[in-house]
């Protein structure tokens, strides 16, 4: 399977087990959404359990913080992350403080999934990252894949679970992982091992990081597509670098983090977003609280820069490989 | 591009603020409302098409007349027994108002807001609502819970976040959240509860529920996006739902123009959207129960949904915080042409030979004891100018389901803290 095919996979197998799971959003319906996330469900399950919306952001999660109060179980799909800023209002001030504000009497079990990132040419409205702005957020949960097998489970755990959960995934690897140099054919998952999709229920927990490659010299830490681009360049430098997949950003897994920049004694952490108060400067602040004495090197930040998503700049703005390979050579010679 | 306009010597154009008619010092002259007739609004069959209800969206449902008979096919023929109740609920809201807000004047907590003028809305509308149906309030329907009997010393611990909260102290005083009482958590931003409560009612539909859903706002929330996304998913999927808006003519200083009201009403907000509208007297507690009656028929009919503008006046302040004779002419409140919702009903019960003035006496005597009675159960439970009642734990409770690690580490922080500066 790529991606996207577990992604409806996990959504399908959560549907047919919970009557009360409810898929909402722009194009998700008839037309299974316009990466084809939701396709097919309609058919199976039945327009009132998938059906299009308005499009009114702050409508579909307002009406899917209504619709948990009920007892449903919303999973509704923001077209692009770009597009929820109008939902911003219902997602941090209502689905994200339900329970605390009403002590429990009312919870928000629903599943925001929206495709985000960029290099696919989608300009300044269709490549952000916006993960920094909902962890920074008490009450959400930040879940953001980076294969075809964890998307499913951790989707499965994220629909599943009792807190509303921002489920950010990764287009530029919905079809396939991608190594950062975009001039290079991306490789299909199907020659990728995490493709190797069960069609059945299982689940990946929140809050627990992936070792995507061991190492002794340097930790890095990364996302979503950053995950794939780490793992080359650590191929190609010759560094025998840690390479960690967060996959839950909040919780976030701090054992795993501190436990392999204990060991290595350097740290990188590489995200898409923007700089200023991305969530790197979070990682980078755990690991000095966390780590400061195991520290040989200052921890580095590897990040896009502080401005809109460019279209046609768009590869000056991606943190690449020579980005990071410059960054691994920085923390190495400190 | 200018050059071409230039020449043509045109007039400049003038940006429109609108006023109100009266400011402080004024006198207030209502002359200009054209209050229609009680009886006088036809009652269209409940799967009337929303299209053929424009009238209704402009008119003034009006059942109550001037002598307090009910008059016009809009009259619920409610029991004396009903209209008992109905006005008890209401005198016991307003006692209960005039109570917390003396409270909050001692220093017993922090904030308060009356809906004193308001009460023929939230609560014969509460009356007319089946006890299972869902509500989605904004901050001044505390009447749905006293129509609902919920006790008073409940929302009283609530107000004075003492140990008896059933939200730990989090919420600002008068942000309810009683669930059994079908009733959902109040929240500070505005209008956000409008889409939610569509949401809901959706989702009783999608289940084949039988149960119905309604939402509050104030005239002045209605320009908020959360009004329109909530109309338009409430138009498309037809929900179940009955959107109330309370124009009580005052959002805090601006007056309802600057919601649009100087342009239309806000019961006509419907009609763009092709959803049934209707224009209540708010101060006549009969038309409020016939409009929220045949909107819970519609919505139960699956005919759709329902907005209700409750035309009514807010009599007192915005809340604890506010001075409104600093922004409007005093004299509004006792100018405001349809009246006080109690006067106007006990007026009807006393014309149907159902109560008398000594009754009603009594009756506001019993109240202000029952309150005072609850708000002494409450207050043993500690006040919120004797400081924190909740256990320090509670802080990091319900965040999420389960504490996740670094809000255990930062609860930990918080006691040792506290221990070490001997707190
Ligand atoms: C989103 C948002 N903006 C502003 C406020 C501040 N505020 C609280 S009440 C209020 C006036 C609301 O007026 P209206 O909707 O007419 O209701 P009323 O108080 O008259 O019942 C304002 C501006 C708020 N609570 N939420």
């Amino acid at each position: 399977m790529n991606m996207i095919q577990a992604i409806n996979s996990a959504i399908d197998v959560c549907m047919d087990r919970d009557p009360d799971i409810i898929v909402t959003g722009e194009d998700v319906g008839y037309f299974g959404g316009v990466f084809k996330a939701t396709e097919g469900l309609q058919r199976k399950y039945g327009k009132t359990r998938v059906f299009d919306t308005p499009i009114t952001e702050c409508g579909i999660i307002g009406v899917a913080v209504g619709m948990a109060a009920y007892g449903l179980r919303p999973v509704p799909e923001i077209q692009f992350a770009d597009y929820i800023y109008p939902a911003l209002d219902q997602i941090v001030s209502e689905a994200a403080r339900l329970r605390y504000r009403s002590a429990g009497e009312y919870t928000a079990p629903i599943t925001v999934r929206s495709p985000f990132g960029g290099g696919i040419f989608g300009g300044q409205t269709h490549s952000q990252s916006p993960e920094g702005i909902f962890t920074h957020v008490a009450g959400l949960k930040t879940v953001i894949p980076s294969t075809p097998y964890d998307a499913k489970g951790l989707l499965i755990s994220a629909i599943e679970d009792n807190d509303p959960v921002i489920f950010f995934e990764p287009k530029r690897i919905y079809n396939g992982p991608f190594d950062g140099h975009y001039d290079r054919p991306v490789t299909p998952w199907a020659k990728h091992p995490a493709s190797a999709v069960p069609e059945g229920h299982y689940r990946i927990p929140l809050g627990k990081a992936a070792i995507v490659r061991p190492g002794d010299d340097l930790t890095i830490l990364a996302y979503g597509t950053m995950v794939h681009v780490a793992a080359g360049v650590i191929a190609d430098s010759g560094v025998d670098a840690e390479l960690i997949d967060l996959r839950t950003l909040v919780p976030l897994d701090i054992e795993t983090i501190a436990a392999s920049v204990r060991k290595t004694g350097r740290c990188i952490v590489v995200h898409e977003a923007t700089k200023t108060s991305g969530f790197g400067a979070e990682l980078s602040s755990l690991v000095q609280e966390h780590c400061f004495h195991s520290l040989e090197a200052p921890v580095q930040r590897v990040t896009g820069w502080d401005t809109p998503y460019p279209h046609s700049l768009e590869w000056a703005y991606f943190p690449g490989p020579v980005r990071l390979g410059q960054a691994i050579k920085r923390v190495m010679e400190d | 591009m200018a050059d071409d306009r230039a020449g043509r010597n045109l007039p400049p154009l003038t940006l429109h603020v609108p006023e109100p008619r009266f400011r402080p010092g004024d006198a207030a002259d209502f002359t200009h409302f054209e209050i229609p007739p009680a009886g006088d609004s036809p009652r269209p069959p409940i799967d009337a098409a929303p299209d053929d209800m424009r009238g209704h969206s402009y008119g003034l449902v009006r059942v109550l007349d001037e002598q307090g008979d009910a008059v016009g096919p809009w009259d619920p023929r409610l029991s004396p027994d009903r209209l008992l109740r109905i006005l008890r609920h209401m005198a016991l809201t307003r006692a209960f108002d005039e109570r917390m807000y003396r409270a909050q004047r001692q220093g017993k907590t922090s904030f308060y807001m009356k809906c004193t003028g308001e009460e023929g809305t939230c609560i014969p509308a509460t009356h007319a609502l089946d006890r299972g149906d869902m509500v989605f309030p904004s901050y001044r329907q505390q009447g749905v819970l006293i129509a609902r009997d919920w006790p008073l010393a409940d929302m009283m611990c609530q107000i004075y976040s003492n140990s008896g909260d059933r939200l730990k102290g989090r919420q600002m005083p008068i942000m309810y959240s009683a669930r059994e009482a079908g009733f959902f958590s109040i929240s500070g931003n505005l209008a956000t509860q409008y889409p939610q409560a569509v949401g809901w009612a959706m989702a009783s539909a999608a289940k084949g529920d039988t149960r119905i859903a309604t939402a509050w706002c104030g005239e002045g929330s209605t320009a908020e996006g959360d009004f329109h996304s909530a109309l338009t998913f409430a138009s498309v999927y037809r929900a179940p739902v009955i959107l109330n808006v309370v124009n009580n003519q005052w959002a805090i200083s601006s007056f309802s123009g600057f919601a649009g009201a100087e342009a239309t009403t806000f019961a006509a907000r419907a009609v763009g959207y092709g959803i049934a509208g209707l224009r209540v007297d708010g101060n006549d507690a009969l038309a409020v129960y016939a409009a929220t009656e045949w909107a819970a028929e519609r919505a139960r009919g699956n005919h759709g949904p329902t907005l209700i503008e409750h035309f009514t006046y807010r009599s007192e302040g915005h809340s604890t915080s506010d001075d409104p004779t600093k922004y409007r002419s005093a004299e509004e409140r006792t100018a405001w042409p349809l009246g006080d919702p109690i006067a106007r009903l006990k007026a009807h019960l006393i014309r149907i030979g159902a109560w008398d003035e000594d009754r009603h006496a009594a009756m506001d005597k019993e109240v202000a004891e029952e309150v005072r009675a609850a708000a002494r159960e409450a207050e043993k439970q500690g006040i919120l100018g004797d400081g924190m009642h909740q256990p320090f734990d509670t802080m990091f409770e319900d965040v999420f389901e389960e504490m996740p690690w670094h809000l255990k580490e930062q609860s930990a922080q918080m006691h040792a803290e506290r221990e070490a500066a001997g707190i």
